[in-house]
């Protein structure tokens, strides 16, 4: 068990880091969430992994659970949420003000607004 | 007890300057000067204690684990040099209500004086050299605000900007050297470093901790080769130049030196660095002082020339050399804030500052001529003033010492240096006000008002005083200040005017003969030194900085290039590196703990989710299909949560999920469907081998880390869960009560996300926004903005989900369950009317406002935390109790219960606010019409609102 465990971990976290590194916001986010889940795992794993001892007191249970990484995650998860919904809503607004949803300034793509910012930060730097 | 006071007074009292400003400028100075008058009466009532010989001290713990304590003492240094800050200040300002003309923003400059008067004491008054650096960086700071009070002029802020790049730099090397004396002495409380100097002096630190702590003491005191800074400082208004360059912020380098007398003293290395840079210092100033033709840049350069000279005479390290520092620490206080204010009267008066184009003012204005001179006179040390007293002490000292095996290296030297100050002194007199009157004044020179005058009057009343008895007024005061420099027992000394013909005598007779010719042979004196080279430090200093803006900026382009792929590249890199260095160092073998067998449902999810993860990483291009198939990773890993034993995860991620999916749904409506191939082939690789070697790495990490066993110190929280927090379900206990405040944070956090994305979508839309929104075409499917079977669906399950919400919610302090999940679920069920039903007719229902839930909730969840105060408990300690009524029977009730209410309504309003939000901008793109009956089977319009009212 703790193989597939550790495995679709690597697997989610190679896919989440290989969307990061693409162009354009979207599959940014979607790479983000994976890596997402795959830290949240990681985190929970170091738990260790156990089977119908989940950490709720009563008598009839011989042992429990580490309640601890739980605890951690589930924080994790609602502020992964927020962080989400956050960087969604700047590409969303980002896209309606410039035309572009790409994520790179170097590379000037098709937005109007894009360009003249780069433009801008040209002349701001010292020349 | 009023010790704290004294310092925090003047910080105190900086808010009024700016408010009264608006009754007057009389009133403005009145409330800034009654400030200074009771720091310095609470500082006086502690006088005749450290006159009896205590030590005043009060102590309050800061940060004890640092060594940090918010205290203060007062010695008598400490009450000398606060008496000269909190006296002199008066003095200034007094002068400045009348300096300063109407069209300078008076508030601000005294607000700035009162900030700058309070740093000055907190550094003379510090018990904790870590809180004397806070003072000392407080005093740079306001010093930067004052030299650059004209911020239209060009000068005051470069000057500015030069004083606070010198005297903040040095600062730095102030701290570490203060770091290493603390950590020497084993204290970091100057009473108890001071009792340790023999310890200090053996260390085998001592030496490049004295060069840093004097690296500080001289770029503040404006010692050779620092001394640039401090003419360019002049282009501040003259009661700051009075204030700062005569009296206060330059002495405090040289009050350190005294201050650390005891402990740092009397080695060879104190004696060959401190003295010959005072020495330096003092000659090379005071010969260029002779050739300044701006009247406060000659007053600058005899200032640093005198500095030196202090400095030189502490470096001497012997207690009679001290007890003349001290004495003329004292005499150069009163002549030359006396100078400064009076040329600020000349400038004030004439409207120039240039010697070359003053004169003959002796008969134009007498007062302010009589005053000036007789302060001239002191400062080149003629009798009986009190300038030649402590010039003698001097001159007596330096011709006892020896230095490097030739004795006549000093004597000389200084000598040359008492030379020249003769000379600037005389030309500084002589140039203004004698000579014949002149009709090219820029202004009608005439005497200013009293209130101008006064100051400097007092002061050269104590020039006078102090010169003819100086026995009587200063003695006690030189004796007692001087004590505590040496730290032990006095000297024997007298302080009188007149102690027979010694060579000290003739040598300042020659001196005053000598720097009267020179003097008089001025052009030919200035001919010669416009042969010899002149560095310009300001050049050279503007070159330096010029090098490193252009050098930072480069770096900036360099680096900063607005490539997000880049930078992640940079970021996984900086992480792998390491990463595969520690992996080479160690063993790779699984770890001994017996692990789970292998079931046939979680082979058959891990193919789900390792399918659905690599079909979502190649297809990426197809973004609905990319998102549902990430939500079914997510599905797969709430499922491994439950599997486990982790049902509260569960829960929370599947709830969470929902709400991520419908929100990238809601998103992916108004943005592009695809996304275009864009990456070269060969970068695609590069991207791909990152992201297997890090997946790897990962993978492994997680499988070596489950084989091995551990520790946990979980078993705290499940014996405690109970009796403790009075609950069974141990995660949500440790949320709402072992970890209550990290989750407090989280809801802060959430919040603001939340408030963040309104004000991002709040906020109207260009007119290329409102474009592209309005050219958003929907596909054919998309048509039926509210499909009947799920309005129908969504408002008949709403009364539904709540009620499971509640239910979750109560239920969550001993089973699965609790605030999070909760609040996540009723936030989907209202969100689901959002969506089916349109953001109008939802908008319109809504009767709470998610911003005002999000703010009761923080402010629920704080108020339950706070209330263990009340019982004398630490912040959010929780209690309960058992309750019973009766049909229902015994129940809890805790106040971790409230803690959780307000996490709830946290969570609800920041989902809510967060998904309206998109979906009210996705209403302005479907250009539908705000119906209010959103229900498109409608065929009567007038039986459908009849039916929804």
């Amino acid at each position: 068990m703790e193989l597939l465990v550790a495995s679709a971990t690597g697997v989610m976290t190679a896919v989440g880091i290989y969307l990061l590194l693409r162009a354009r916001t979207f599959p940014v986010i979607l790479g983000l969430t994976f890596l997402t889940y795959a830290v949240n795992l990681f985190l929970f794993a170091m738990g260790r992994l156990t089977i119908n001892q989940p950490p709720v007191i009563s008598a009839l249970a011989s042992a429990y659970t580490d309640p601890l990484p739980q605890a951690l995650v589930l924080t994790a998860i609602v502020i992964s949420f927020g962080m989400t919904a956050l960087i969604v809503v700047l590409a969303l607004r980002g896209f309606l003000e410039s035309g572009s949803d790409e994520v790179d300034l170097a590379v000037s793509g098709e937005g109007d607004a894009a360009r003249v910012r780069t433009d801008e930060d040209k002349a701001r730097l010292p020349s | 007890m009023n010790l704290w006071l004294i310092p925090l007074v003047p910080f105190f009292a900086a808010v009024f300057p700016p408010l009264t400003i608006r009754s007057g400028r009389n009133v403005c100075a009145v409330v800034t000067g009654l400030a200074t008058l009771l720091a310095l009466a609470l500082l006086l009532s502690h006088a005749p204690a450290v006159y009896r010989g205590e030590i005043v001290q009060a102590r309050l713990d800061w940060l004890p684990q640092l060594g940090l304590s918010f205290s203060f003492f007062i010695d008598g240094l400490g009450l000398f040099f606060a008496t000269m800050i909190l006296g002199i200040g008066l003095l200034v300002i007094v002068y400045a209500r009348y300096y300063l003309s109407r069209n300078d923003p008076m508030g601000r400059f005294y607000a700035y004086l009162l900030l700058f008067q309070g740093a000055m004491v907190g550094v003379v008054l510090s018990d904790n050299i870590l809180l004397l650096l806070v003072f000392w960086e407080l005093t740079s700071l306001t010093s930067f605000l004052l030299i650059g009070y004209w911020r239209h002029l060009p000068e005051a802020r470069q000057g500015a900007r030069m004083a606070l790049v010198v005297t903040g730099g040095g600062g730095l090397l102030l701290i570490a050297g203060m770091l290493m004396l603390g950590n020497i002495a084993g204290s970091y409380d100057l009473s108890v470093i001071l009792q340790r100097g023999d310890l200090i002096k053996a260390s085998p630190l001592y030496l490049p901790m004295l060069l840093l702590i004097l690296g500080g003491a001289f770029t503040k005191s404006a010692q050779f080769p620092f001394h640039f800074w401090l003419p360019h400082a002049m282009a501040a208004p003259t009661p700051v130049s009075a204030y700062l360059h005569s009296a206060t912020m330059v002495k405090a380098g040289v009050f350190l030196l005294a201050r650390l007398w005891p402990v740092l003293a009397g080695t060879d290395a104190w004696f060959l660095i401190v003295a010959p840079v005072g020495l330096v210092t003092m000659l090379v100033a005071a010969w260029i002082a002779i050739f300044k033709d701006d009247l406060k840049g000659l007053l600058a350069f005899s200032t640093v020339s005198h500095l030196g000279l202090m400095t030189m005479l502490l470096g001497f390290g012997t207690p009679m050399a001290a007890v003349a520092a001290v004495f003329h620490i004292l005499n150069h206080a009163t002549f030359k804030a006396a100078l400064f204010m009076g040329a600020g009267i000349v400038d004030h008066e004439t409207g120039t500052r240039d010697i070359r184009r003053l004169g003959g003012l002796m008969t134009l204005m007498p007062i302010t001529a009589t005053l000036v001179l007789i302060a001239s006179a002191s400062m080149a040390g003629i009798a009986p003033l009190n300038g030649f007293l402590s010039k003698e002490m001097m001159l007596e000292q330096a011709l006892q010492t020896s230095y490097a095996g030739i004795p006549w290296l000093f004597p000389v030297l200084v000598g040359l240096a008492t030379l020249f100050s003769v000379a600037y002194s005389v030309r500084l007199a002589v140039a203004v006000f004698f000579g014949p009157q002149r009709h090219d004044y820029p202004a009608h020179p005439h005497d200013p008002p009293a209130g101008m005058w006064l100051p400097v009057a007092v002061l050269v009343v104590l020039v006078v005083a102090i010169g003819l008895l100086p026995a009587l007024i200063a003695g006690p005061i030189v004796a007692r200040t001087a004590m505590a420099v040496i730290g032990g027992p006095l000297p024997s000394y007298y302080l009188a005017l007149w102690h027979g013909v010694t060579p000290a005598l003739l040598v300042s007779i020659a001196a005053l003969i000598a720097g009267t010719a020179l003097f008089l042979a001025y052009r030919r004196v200035e001919a010669f030194r416009l042969s010899l080279p002149r560095p310009d430090a300001k050049t050279l200093f503007d070159r330096v900085i010029r090098r490193l803006v252009a050098g930072a900026g480069w770096s900036i382009a360099r680096s900063h290039t607005g490539s997000l792929q880049l930078y992640f590249v940079v970021i996984l890199a900086a992480v792998l590196v390491p990463a595969a260095g520690g992996f080479w160092s160690a063993s790779h073998g699984s770890g001994a703990r017996a692990t789970l067998p292998m079931s046939l449902q979680a082979v058959v999810a891990w193919f789900a989710l390792v399918g659905a993860s690599l079909v979502a990483a190649l297809r990426h291009h197809d973004r609905v299909f990319a998102l549902i198939l990430t939500s079914v990773v997510g599905l797969v890993v709430s499922l491994a949560f439950l599997q486990f034993s982790a049902p509260d995860l569960a829960l929370t991620q599947i709830s969470v999920d929902v709400v991520t999916t419908v929100l990238l749904l809601l998103a992916l409506n108004l943005l592009p469907k695809t996304t275009p191939k864009q990456s070269s082939l060969a970068l695609r690789w590069r991207d791909a081998g990152i992201a297997t070697v890090a997946g790897l790495g990962a993978a492994g990490l997680v499988y070596a880390v489950m084989t091995r066993g551990f520790e946990t110190i979980s078993t705290y929280h499940l014996e405690q869960s109970k009796p403790g927090g009075g609950g069974t379900n141990v995660v949500n206990v440790i949320l709402v009560d072992f970890r209550g405040f990290d989750t407090f944070g989280e809801i802060i956090v959430l919040g603001i996300a939340a408030l963040a994305i309104f004000a991002l979508l709040d906020h109207p839309f260009g007119r290329a926004a409102a474009r592209r929104l309005a050219s958003i075409r929907f596909a054919e499917e998309a048509r039926d903005a509210h499909p009947l079977m799920l309005v129908v669906a969504t408002r008949a399950l709403l009364p539904l989900a709540l009620t499971v919400g509640v239910y979750i919610f109560l239920r969550g302090h001993n089973l699965p369950g609790g605030g999070f999940i909760a609040g996540l679920v009723v936030a989907m069920a209202l969100i689901m009317q959002y969506m089916a039903s349109g953001y109008v007719w939802a908008n319109a229902r809504a009767r709470l406002d998610s911003q005002a839930m999000i703010g009761a909730g923080i402010v629920i969840a704080g108020l339950t935390g706070i209330g263990s105060f009340v019982f004398g408990r630490p912040f959010l300690t929780s209690s309960f109790d058992y309750f019973s009524l009766p049909l229902v029977g015994t129940f809890e009730l805790a106040t971790a219960m409230a803690f959780d209410l307000g996490v709830f309504l946290a969570v609800v309003g920041a989902v809510l606010l967060s998904l309206s939000q998109i979906s009210r901008v996705q209403q302005r793109a479907e250009r539908s019409p705000a119906t209010d009956h959103p229900m498109d089977i409608v065929l009567d319009a007038d039986t459908a609102v009849a039916k929804e009212v």
